[in-house]
């Protein structure tokens, strides 16, 4: 490792940033919408990923109710930016309720309100949830989103049940999606490296040695596992009002899994990890779009069915899971002296070079 | 609700009761030798099904050849998915192993649904079990008693084989410490695969019942009934094997009972299950009939 | 003389002259379904003590410990510390009011380097808000310095600061054992659980420890409550010693009339040719 001043690396990380900025307005600009939806996806599975790490990869929590966090978050933001007129006419079966039936918020409030919705159900779910063993856990988070699924499909007059909402306006472009995610992994990267860091990591590694070192266990993993529905949330809010249409069906416990899928392939534990593995398996996921169909190649027709995608994607994650735990980062991070250190050997060829 | 309607209901809720219980057996017996929720079990209802009915619809087998041999394939099945995906983990973390599950799930569905399409199938309900019978004023279908009657075969079976042979012991005593069992010279790998096993026979015998019942076969069609059963065998207590009947034939009766007497919830009866689920979680951590000892620190 | 006039101060539960006595465990049970563990344990600790605890294995002493630091709640009877019951407190309230401990089997958070253990231990004491960790804000920053310095301080006193980054599983055993008290001294206590601290040592291992604790002891103002079965670090360092055996109290004196108690010789019926081992 070379040794860098903190500042340098400060610069480094600025310029980035920057650097990604300028990406994103030209590729708002520029791509065509099908990559420009693709790019979206992978910044909101960034944010799920990298704040699922925050209650998984840090504190060591195994939980399932992902997917309905992101319902929530879902939802809120698509009821409060449909227009009345559509409220209207979508709402077959029971009217909508008032307020919502005239009211018609920006983007960013509506975001926000569904994340501060979706923080409150986490802060709800987690007295039950957290105070269990490892394997309850999972099931009592996982039969809190399927408890919301049948709500939602059952509170017509709120949500439209089964029948879902469309024509959400298309607010999600790349600068809403990959600010966001920016943001996740600052507030997510800070998290880590504070002392609340050190003391999620402590209740992984030994819950009882944590305790009795001072760390409030529960207050802990409560704090992680709200930051982590929180962000999910907003995760769901960005979503809907990129598909511009959700029904009950896009929140079902395979969401769950994609978002373990992922974070697991990239290193549990590892921000960079979870980064790099939303982008190969997002992009992979809706590259592999056309095998769900049958596709003609030359005069042979290659047999495609829906479920293709998904039984690939099963047979990654039970790859991973047995042959590859560690997944692509392990639990290391991405660091600027990281990197140099990795770059010395072509830089200092290159200068010998110059010098002979 | 005349008295007729309310027998009808009770033998229904009897029948229902039956199937939940040899399912959630399934559950029970697997957790109790490797503490994990076994997430695949109910496609290996879904899988059983489907073999069933491709046996009889594609290879033209008469159904008291068919339905057995689905029963022995998903054996077969439950013992390999076990050596492929759960034995590598039994060393790994706790959570590892309860990833696979959730993988192999969802892997078992979406096979389901490349190999045989998402259109429902209908399943063939043989004449001897189509049959309308009148009990006394009360009109029952012959399936209902046949399934009672298999269920409750099976279960005697299951205490018999438990509770009095050699291999039922092992089961126990690798419920309770693996490595004393080992100690003591039981080969773990095939009580676990035993394990297995049966709990897949018992499901699938479930799953055909079920599906002469509700002749609708999906890929999806294993998911609701694992779920529900998985919760009758933690509200029974998780690891025992009279829990699991105890918790089914709760779970079976009050189901038909609710749609019996307020049809308006019954949207909500899924949701209830869970709640259940959280309230025994939470007020009664091992369930009705649990005994899973308490971890020392 | 001193150490008696303790021990008889400490048995009593305030001798009406205001006095309390810092560490009181008071008619002690804990019971695990049939099981008693402990049974009407009596105990008083005054500041400044370094009382032992000895006994057969499965005698109890560690599960005294573990109802101590909250890991456990009494069957019956309670623990005072300055005065306050803290019976039904959780462990990071325990700690938080001045208890650390270090434990029979090192726990330490492996996964994290040395450095971080003992910030952990400083979490505690963390004035700043989550919002401002969560952000970077200076007055957190200001605060994280302040971790730093701490622990490496920290780390220095015990001699482990040259291995600062490393992990902690990756030390080797004797220097795990002087990590984890590094970590509970970071929780600034004013009474110090050690359970079976030299467990594993040699004998020059052990006197080093020995000298260690009395040094500590005096550097942070600590009371002191050892477990230990090595009798000859005990008898060594606690002027006042109580002897356990099936979770009931068999005896309880200095070093001398231990040595002397029939009941402790018969409990520990050739332990003076194992411990030579």
């Amino acid at each position: 490792m070379i040794p860098m001043k903190r500042e340098t690396g400060r610069i480094l990380t600025a310029i980035s940033l920057l650097v990604l900025c300028l990406l994103v307005y030209w590729a708002e600009r520029n791509l065509d919408p099908y990559l420009r939806r693709i790019l979206n996806l992978i910044a909101i599975n960034i944010i799920w990923a990298v704040s699922f790490n925050l209650i998984y990869g840090y504190t060591g929590q195994y939980t399932l109710g992902h997917a309905g966090f992101i319902a929530i978050g879902a939802y809120a933001a698509a009821l409060l930016t449909l227009a009345p007129a559509e409220k209207q006419s979508m709402f077959l079966l029971d009217p909508c309720i008032w307020p919502l039936n005239s009211i018609q918020w920006p983007f960013g409030p509506s975001l926000i309100l569904g994340a501060f919705l979706a923080a409150i159900a986490g802060f709800l779910i987690a007295f039950p949830a957290l105070k269990l063993r490892g394997d309850y856990m999972a099931i009592v988070t996982l039969g809190f989103s399927e408890i919301l699924r049948v709500i939602i499909i059952n509170t017509q007059s709120i949500t439209n049940g089964a029948l879902g909402l469309k024509a959400i306006p298309a607010h999600t472009n790349l600068f809403w999606s990959w600010g966001w995610a920016v943001f996740t992994i600052f507030v997510v990267r800070m998290l880590g490296n504070s002392s609340y860091g050190r003391a999620f990591k402590a209740i992984r590694s030994d819950e009882i040695a944590a305790a009795t070192t001072g760390v409030s266990v529960f207050r802990h993993k409560l704090i992680a596992f709200v930051i982590a529905s929180m962000f999910a949330g907003i995760g769901g809010g960005l979503l809907a009002n990129l598909m511009s249409t959700i029904d009950p069906l896009a929140f079902q416990t395979v969401l769950s899994t994609q978002v373990t899928t992922i974070v697991v392939l990239g290193g549990v534990g590892s921000i960079t990890g979870s980064i790099l593995s939303s982008v190969i398996y997002i992009s992979l996921f809706e590259l592999l779009r056309p095998i769900d169909q049958p596709m003609k190649l030359a005069f042979l027709t290659i047999p495609g069915r829906p479920g293709m995608r998904l039984m690939l994607s099963a047979m990654i994650f039970l790859g991973v899971i047995l042959f590859y735990q560690k997944g692509i980062m392990g639990s290391k991070e991405f660091s600027w002296p990281w990197l140099f250190s990795k770059l010395q050997p072509v830089l200092k060829k290159r200068t010998t070079e110059q010098d002979t | 609700m005349t008295w007729n309607l309310f027998l009808q209901h009770l033998a229904n809720g009897i029948s229902l009761g039956g199937l939940y219980a040899l399912i959630a057996i399934g559950y029970t017996i697997v957790y109790g030798v490797l503490r994990l929720i076994n997430f695949a079990h109910g496609d290996i209802f879904m899988m059983g099904a489907y073999i069933a009915f491709y046996g009889v619809a594609l290879f033209l087998l008469p159904w008291y050849v068919s339905f057995p041999l689905a029963i022995v394939v998903a054996a077969i099945l439950g013992m390999i998915i076990e050596r492929a995906a759960y034995r590598p983990l039994r060393d790994a973390p706790r959570v590892s192993v309860l990833m696979s599950a959730i993988a192999v799930s969802i892997l078992l569905q979406n096979i389901g649904f490349v190999l045989f399409g998402g259109v429902p199938k209908a399943f063939p309900r043989p004449s001897l079990f189509a049959q309308v019978w009148n009990l006394g004023g009360v009109a029952v279908l012959s399936l209902t008693f046949y399934t009672v009657l298999i269920s409750a075969a099976l279960l005697v079976a299951m205490a018999y084989l438990v509770y009095r042979t050699k291999v039922g012991r092992a089961m126990r005593a690798v419920s309770w410490d693996f490595e004393i069992a080992k100690l003591m010279g039981i080969n773990i790998n095939h009580v676990i695969s035993l394990t297995f096993a049966i709990g897949s026979v018992l499901a699938v015998a479930g799953s055909i019942m079920w599906s002469m019942k509700f002749p609708q076969l999906l890929p999806l069609m294993g998911v609701t009934p694992g779920l529900k059963c998985f919760i009758a065998a933690v509200v029974g207590g998780i690891g025992s094997v009279p829990g699991a009947v105890l918790g089914g034939f709760i779970l079976g009766l009050g189901e038909v009972m609710i749609v019996a007497f307020l049809p308006g919830l019954s949207g909500f009866k899924y949701a209830f299950a869970y709640s259940a689920l959280i309230l025994v979680l939470l007020l009664k951590p091992r369930g009705l009939l649990g005994k899973m000892a308490e971890e020392k620190a | 003389m001193a150490v008696l006039e303790a021990a008889a101060r400490a048995q009593e539960k305030d001798d009406g002259a205001g006095h309390v006595t810092f560490l009181k465990v008071d008619n002690l049970s804990k019971h695990f379904g049939g099981l008693a563990a402990v049974s009407h344990f009596n105990c008083g600790l005054e500041k400044g003590e370094l009382v032992g605890l000895i006994g057969p294995n499965g005698s109890g002493k560690s599960t005294i410990f573990n109802v101590i630091t909250g890991i456990y709640k009494p069957t019956a009877g309670s623990i005072y510390l300055d005065g306050k019951d803290i019976s039904r407190l959780r462990p990071d309230e325990i700690a938080l009011l001045g208890i650390g401990r270090t434990f029979q089997n090192i726990r330490l958070f492996s996964q994290l380097s040395v450095l971080d253990n003992v910030k952990v231990g400083r979490h505690l004491r963390l004035r700043s808000s989550l919002f401002s960790a969560a952000f970077g804000l200076p007055g957190y920053r200001r605060e994280e310095e302040e971790i730093s310095d701490a622990a490496i301080k920290l780390l220095e006193r015990v001699g482990l600061a040259r291995l600062a980054q490393e992990e902690a599983r990756a030390l080797p055993y004797g220097l795990q054992r002087k990590l984890e008290i590094a970590r509970a001294l970071a929780t600034e206590p004013k009474l110090l659980l050690l359970d079976e601290p030299a467990a594993g040592m040699n004998p020059t291992e052990m006197h080093e420890l020995m000298d260690f604790i009395l040094r500590i002891m005096e550097e942070f103002k600590l009371t002191v409550f050892l477990v230990e079965h090595h009798m000859r670090m005990i008898m060594g360092i606690c002027p006042r010693i109580f002897v356990l055996d099936h979770g009931v109290t068999i005896a309880h004196g200095t070093p001398d009339e231990i040595q002397n108690d029939p009941k402790v010789i018969e409990a520990y019926l050739g332990v003076e040719e194992e411990e030579d081992a």
